[in-house]
């Protein structure tokens, strides 16, 4: 007896001491929610920020006050251009991966998996900063000589380096998407006479939908949170994008150049935060779809 | 008729062969695209950076004038510094929590709202979590910008990668293993402890090292915590922590190299330029650094495993 004791202590201490670590994270991340949220909604119930306003209004400035005392808090320049950027950048950026992912799966599996893949996972590695250092320098350069305009900063170069940013995460997950589709079904397909070709549009393709539409919408994400990137590339003025080439701002970068110059309380913060959390709402509802996707797909797969 | 026939569709077969030479042609060109892009980024980062890198003093002089003049030595140092505090704190938790979810966790919803939470963690913008971490750590705490508010906000973006990939390790030890040690008498975290991490290593370094590269390259997460800027003047021989010219003082401010590129990209004098260049390159061979280590560590742990 005293010599199973302590081997039920350990098994305890195990769990305790894993558990632990799973509490920890799950707590530090509903801190984090939660945080967000306070902050977030206390510029409308607190500082009596409209809603609708923040939402529809179209001019943002947060270093004058109005006559009501409370500066001009209209997100939405800030919002259609954080969607402008994520959708072009994934319009960009789709036929590219899809294409690679296609390639390296069904064309040259050799040499996808040998030089492709550790090629594109090289771009995954590259630091945000840098991908902004080379659009500030040679994209934005391009497309002043180009379009023939004096700044060249917008939302296409923005959208560009996005495309690039994205490209891994969206090639990655459509290979593995790909490469999941059972291989009978190429048999098949192959066997009726069908070319590759018609193989892979009429069989691959549609059978791995559900997973490559999780890969896209991954991308989405990551486009949509992207910082520091978009920020050395979009001019940062916060006004309603009226030309791709123009120089505009996203909620991301709106963050990073005015969080830091507001004390925390001041109603500017406040609205900041609310920024903060319509981000944190986005990646929810991205989260939302990508579980729909799957339960979708498994319920069509049996 | 017949032959109509055969005609027609023998037309249709010539169709759908040059659809299928077409498409191959148009999808090796997508990839040769991508692959040159690639490339040619990395190129033009070090073309670009060489020079600067290659200048006496700037890997070990600090940097002058708000780092538009001298070197990054410090910036190269709280990088370091950074990522070392980040990994002591993210694989440990790490580490357990994917024990927890892969050995431990019974199926319900404990396990549901961890994943969860887990998943969160990782699809949140980083500029989200930094802007927790000024809250909660520079202000609430009153750590202010610091090197630990940075680095915790680096282990909560570190965090999910890694929980992934210690899980996909442990998830990869054949279960035969698993089941061998219990019918032997072994508790489950005997088993984990002796058995099922060690056979899980070679995967469990190769994710780490790749995490590490990922976070030393993260800036936006650290501009609210650890500060852009570093101390004028390291003292790298003092042990007295408190002192905010300690480099070895957790509580004094940094800046990472990330956080230097962006801090001086916009400036306009020459020297300030090479210096962004030099240090996107500095950055630049640091990331594929680890990228080659983490292959190398992966594979040489692998094999010391097998071979003894």
């Amino acid at each position: 007896m005293a010599k199973i004791m302590p081997k039920r202590n350990l098994e305890r201490v195990g769990l305790g001491v894993t558990g632990a670590c799973v509490a920890l994270v799950t707590l530090v991340v509903l801190a984090l929610i939660f945080m967000v949220a306070q902050r977030g909604l206390t510029t409308f119930i607190k500082d009596g920020v409209d809603v609708a306003g923040f939402f529809t209004g179209t001019k943002w400035n947060l270093a004058s006050t109005g006559p009501d005392g409370l500066p001009a808090t209209g997100a939405l320049p800030l919002i259609v251009t954080s969607f402008s950027v994520t959708v072009l950048s994934t319009v960009l950026a789709l036929p590219v991966a899809l294409g690679s992912a296609i390639f390296t799966v069904e064309i040259a599996p050799k040499f996808g998996r040998r030089v492709f893949q550790p090629l594109i996972e090289l771009l995954v590695g590259i630091p945000s900063v840098v991908f902004g250092l080379i659009g500030f320098h040679v994209i934005v350069g391009a497309v002043r000589a180009i379009f023939n305009v004096d700044v060249g900063l917008g939302i296409l170069p923005g959208s560009i380096v996005l495309a690039v940013m994205i490209l891994p995460t969206v090639t990655t997950l459509s290979i593995d998407a790909l490469r999941a589709v059972p291989d009978s079904y190429r048999q098949g397909s192959l066997a009726l006479g069908y070319t590759r070709w018609q193989t892979i549009w009429h069989v691959v393709l549609r059978s791995a939908t559900p997973s490559l539409m999780t890969a896209v919408i991954l991308g989405m994400t990551r486009a949509f949170g992207e910082t520091l990137a978009v920020r050395m590339v979009i001019g940062g003025i916060e006004a309603m994008p009226t030309s791709l080439i123009s120089s505009a701002s996203t909620i991301t970068t709106t963050l990073t150049t005015s969080m830091a110059v507001y004390a925390t309380g001041s109603v500017q913060n406040d609205a900041l935060w609310s920024l903060g959390l319509l981000l944190m709402g986005m990646s929810l509802v991205f989260i939302m779809i990508i579980h729909l996707i799957g339960h979708k797909g498994a319920k069509s797969r049996g | 008729m017949a032959d109509k026939n055969d005609g027609a569709q023998a037309a249709r077969i010539r169709r759908s062969m040059r659809a299928d030479r077409i498409a191959t042609a148009v999808l090796a060109a997508i990839v040769g695209v991508v692959m040159l892009i690639v490339v040619s980024m990395v190129a033009y980062i070090l073309f670009q950076g060489v020079g600067q890198l290659v200048k006496p003093g700037f890997l070990t002089e600090a940097a002058r004038s708000n780092g538009t003049a001298g070197g990054v030595a410090y910036q190269l140092f709280d990088s370091f510094y950074l990522l070392v505090i980040t990994l002591v704190i993210s694989v440990p938790i790490s580490l357990g929590g994917a024990v927890y979810l892969v050995e431990y966790a019974p199926d319900g919803p404990v396990t549901r709202i961890a994943s969860t939470a887990i998943e969160t963690l990782s699809s949140l913008p980083s500029i989200v979590v930094g802007m927790f971490g000024f809250l909660m750590f520079s202000v609430n705490f009153g750590w202010g910008y610091s090197l630990i508010s940075g680095a915790i906000a680096l282990t909560m973006f570190n965090i999910p990668i890694l929980v992934r990939v210690i899980q996909q390790a442990l998830e990869d030890v054949p279960s035969s293993q698993r089941d061998a040690c219990l019918a032997m008498g072994l508790t489950r975290w005997e088993t984990t402890v002796h058995v099922l991490i060690p056979a899980a290593m070679p995967a469990i370094v190769t994710g780490v090292v790749l995490s590490a590269g990922r976070v030393f390259g993260e800036a936006a997460a650290l501009l609210f915590t650890s500060g852009m800027s570093s101390p004028a003047r390291l003292n790298f021989l003092s042990l007295n922590f408190a002192s905010p010219t300690c480099a070895w003082n957790i509580f004094r401010p940094g800046e990472s190299l990330a956080v230097h590129i962006y801090k001086i990209y916009g400036e306009g004098s020459p020297e300030a330029q090479s210096i962004v260049w030099g240090t996107a390159a500095l950055l630049m061979i640091c990331v594929l650094l680890f990228n080659v280590l983490s292959r190398v560590a992966g594979k040489a742990i692998a094999k010391r495993m097998t071979a003894e």
